[in-house]
């Protein structure tokens, strides 16, 4: 295990979030002060994003005990569809959701037979319930995990006590949510806050103005270089503090080392009508928030798929395949090296490996326009940076799968390390033959689980390529935002559904790879 | 490392297909997306012009008019430009005062209302803004910003974002130019209206072909693009009675181009008959020269210049950031 791998990596995310907005405010002419208009952006970006994260995290733990607690026909794919929001390009979310909640939705629509008004979602609650639509399968999936961490011996030695649901709770899974809701609670608060175009559109105007759209005003409408720099930082010190917070609030379990096998514990204490019934209601709910707009989306782009130029298709799907498979190995590869230099510092200098997986979290709440245009102003006087776009998209697209990769690898890592390293170490186990024999088996998992939302994610990103773009070399979400800036509304449905159909089989194939017994 | 460097080159494979002419020079002309994707003019004036100039033409692409400004002014001086095609007059004060734009040779005489003069830039195409909506379902229709602010509560609008898009920019002049200090009034008339902002042009537009809201802030030339390309009359423009905001999208030379002469060859060839009669139905605006064959069928004219309503570029610069924080602070109680 070499700690040059991860100090690298860690030293490329450096470059890629500070030091691109170092090069901004090099070549930012004066300095700059914030205005009203700015603390104003502040506080509605701290507001959104904190309701965002409370109420998706609330509501994802009873979806995620439902789901940890009941066996049932369809519970993978369920869990697996779970993904697809959070997948979902921002202007084909928005459009969906809509369809739902919108002045001309189904809700609107239902209510009209009654003889009531359209409902308005616009404003702070459309934007929470963007956010909620967004970030709170993400929040189930990582109380599942949590769930799946308590080790299965733990829930038959409860039953064998006779303990009750409510001794349960208070026994094994309050500890668990503990551990868990204050990452969960950063992550989806960091996501959040870099929001600009759904903020906007469902926020109502300019009452809804994050930092991310304040920085975009500096650079496009002011080119204010000082000012979007200084916009950034504030940006950056906002997560900074989130992160911190949450590591700071995170108390470890102290299950030890579960079998992490794929069966689930048989819960005794759940039989009851009562308790069953209210886990069916939960779920039932939550497939309907989460399904119906994006039944809508494949309903509109089944109808938009005859009107899609046939002839630039299938070279935009080919580029984002290949971007989405570049990033994922990218991701891959830079999580397993931040993840055993961390590992490794953890024993001897906690304080920096703290720091260097802080350094992956904190990669969420940079702005995709400040290190674009970082990113461009370093290049240029170099290279072309438009022949780079693709290579480009795709590293910064793995850098912002980053955090989760690490999130999910660093656990089952630290567990082969601690609980095996030392074995390996006096048997002479080393490079290649100890990560196959002894590390890979591990993490296989989480490792194959990120690589596929890596995958899935950046095949859905805009990304940095609207930036560097090539008219010639289009991935799939530029050609989209193409189509819908030149009229070609329902072409542009047509490629949404393509694109969320591509980029959920990814995340499927890699989630199946991982459920693979071996 | 390996893995890494595998992917660069697979990618480099890739993005060299096109490469194959490499003796004749490339002129490099900076456009916005939707001018050179395969559903605007581009495709059609690469072909032309590659045709009569002995040259490759590359479009290179940013967002719109104003990020390709950002662009240009990031890359300065060693910008391998020589043409930038799509900056509007709201833009045109600021690229100015970069000094990285030639001076050009007097262009062709223009059908703009008010005409042109501007020692640096070229108009191609134009078009008046408006708020476009669905003959079947809108009776009522507003007929100037103090109908639409009298209308019941229930008529909602949706409009872009002045400081991420340049239709939203456009609206915010044409409120200013239409009322001066009485703008914030009529701004706090309309909030009522306004279901939302968009970030840009194609969410709004989106939206409104959803039934979200009742009309769109676009061009009095959307309704041509639905009768023309869709076979659809149902959609219109309000005409309003203070008069339309201009929109005039021009072109200019870098002086560091290097290619000027082909450069100025190719500002010429933008203002012939050729892609003057290719503009109005693949831009979807006004060209800036009528061509001799007219308009096509389905493309009402322009409305007269008496509807006019433009800023100078100096003063469209000088005024938008007080009009900003006035619609700011309306929108904003």
């Amino acid at each position: 295990m070499k700690l040059w791998p991860g100090l690298g990596v860690a030293a490329l995310l450096s470059a890629l979030s500070i030091g691109t907005l170092v090069m901004v405010a090099l070549k930012a002419q004066g300095g700059a002060t914030l205005g009203a208009a700015d603390w104003a952006a502040i506080r509605f970006t701290l507001t959104q994003a904190i309701l965002s994260a409370v109420l998706s995290v609330l509501l994802a733990i009873p979806v995620a005990r439902a789901l940890a607690r009941r066996q049932f026909r369809g519970r993978r794919s369920l869990i697996a569809l779970l993904g697809a929001p959070f997948l979902l390009p921002v202007i084909v979310a928005v459009l969906g959701l809509l369809s739902i909640y919108g002045r001309n939705g189904l809700f609107s629509a239902a209510l009209q037979l009654v003889g009531l008004g359209p409902i308005s979602i616009y404003g702070l609650k459309g934007v929470v319930l963007a956010h909620v639509f967004f970030n709170m399968p993400l929040a189930t999936r990582l109380f599942l995990q949590g769930w799946q961490a308590i080790p299965e011996q733990h829930f038959r030695l409860a039953a064998q006590l006779g303990m009750r649901t409510g001794d349960i709770n208070r026994r094994l899974e309050t500890p668990m949510l503990k551990e868990v809701a204050p990452g969960a609670l950063a992550v989806i608060f960091l996501l959040s806050v870099t929001s600009f175009a759904v903020a906007l559109t469902l926020g109502g105007g300019p009452r809804a103005t994050t930092i991310e759209l304040a920085i975009y005003q500096a650079f496009r409408f002011d080119f204010d270089l000082a000012k979007a720099a200084l916009l950034a930082v504030a940006q950056f010190t906002i997560g900074a503090l989130a992160a911190y917070g949450a590591w700071k609030l995170a108390a470890p379990t102290r299950f030890g080392v579960s079998s992490g096998g794929l069966r689930e514990p048989e819960r005794w204490d759940c039989q009851a009508r009562s308790v069953l019934l209210r886990d069916a209601g939960v779920l039932l709910a939550a497939m309907l928030f989460l399904f119906l707009p994006l039944m809508a989306i494949f309903a509109s782009g089944l109808a938009g798929l005859t009107a899609l130029p046939l002839s630039a298709l299938g070279g935009a799907i080919l580029r984002s395949v290949l971007v989405a498979f570049g990033a994922a190995g990218l991701t891959l590869c830079f999580a397993l090296a931040l993840g055993f230099a961390i590992v490794r510092l953890e024993r001897s200098h906690a304080q920096t490996a703290g720091l260097i997986e802080g350094l992956g979290a904190l990669f969420i709440a940079a702005s995709p326009m400040m290190i674009g245009t970082g990113l461009f102003i370093f290049l240029f006087p170099l290279v072309d940076p438009v022949a780079l776009a693709l290579p480009i998209t795709a590293l910064v697209n793995a850098t912002m799968s980053l955090p989760f990769a690490l999130r999910a690898i660093l656990p089952a890592l630290r567990q082969s390390e601690q609980g095996f390293g030392h074995l390996a170490d006096s048997l002479g186990m080393q490079g290649w033959g100890r990560f196959r024999l002894l590390t890979w088996p591990t993490i296989r998992r989480p490792a194959l689980f990120s690589t596929g939302l890596a995958a899935a994610l950046s095949m859905g990103d805009l990304g940095v390529i609207a930036l560097f773009a090539d008219p010639q070399s289009a991935t799939l979400p530029l050609m989209l935002y193409r189509l819908t800036g030149s009229y070609q509304i329902d072409a542009a449905n047509g490629a949404a559904l393509i694109l969320v159909l591509l980029s959920f089989t990814l995340f499927w194939i890699f989630e199946r790879e991982a459920n693979r017994e071996t | 490392m390996l893995k890494m460097s595998l992917i660069a080159a697979g990618l480099a494979l890739t993005l060299a297909g096109g490469a194959g002419a490499a003796d004749k020079p490339v002129l490099n002309v900076y456009t916005y997306d939707s001018f050179a994707s395969e559903w605007g003019p581009g495709p059609a004036v690469k072909k032309a012009f590659e045709a009569v100039c002995g040259c490759n033409l590359k479009f290179t692409t940013a967002g719109d008019g104003a990020a390709l400004l950002a662009r240009v002014e990031l890359e300065g001086a060693r910008s391998s430009a020589d043409v930038v095609l799509g900056l509007d007059t709201s833009l045109t004060a600021k690229a100015a005062a970069t000094g990285l734009f030639a001076t050009v040779k007097d262009g062709r005489k223009t059908d703009l209302p008010g005409g042109w003069n501007d020692p640096l830039f070229l108009p191609f195409d134009w078009g008046y803004f408006a708020f476009v909506y669905d003959k079947a379902k809108l009776k009522t229709v507003p007929h100037s910003f103090a109908d639409l602010a009298a209308a019941p509560k229930s008529l909602k609008i949706v409009i872009e974002d002045p400081r991420s898009s340049t239709p939203g920019l456009g609206l915010l002049l044409w409120v200013k130019k239409a009322y001066g200090t009485r703008a914030p009034e009529i701004w706090a008339g309309l909030a009522p209206h306004i279901l939302t902002v968009t970030k840009g042009w194609s969410a709004a537009y989106g939206m409104f072909l959803k039934g979200e809201a009742d009309m769109v802030l676009s061009y009095t030339t959307s309704p041509a693009y639905h009768r023309i390309a869709e076979n659809d009359d149902s959609k219109a423009f309000a005409r309003f009675s203070e008069g339309h905001y201009m929109q005039i999208e021009v072109m200019g030379q870098l002086a560091k181009a290097p290619h000027p002469a082909l450069a100025a060859r190719f500002l010429a060839f933008m203002q012939s008959d050729k892609v003057q009669s290719i503009i109005p139905t693949t831009n979807w605006m006004y060209p800036a020269i009528l061509p001799k064959s007219g308009l096509p069928d389905g493309f009402d004219a322009a409305l007269p210049a008496k509807d006019a309503l433009i800023y100078r570029p100096d003063e469209a610069q000088a005024v938008r950031a007080a009009a900003l924080e006035e619609w700011r602070t309306a929108l904003s109680k």
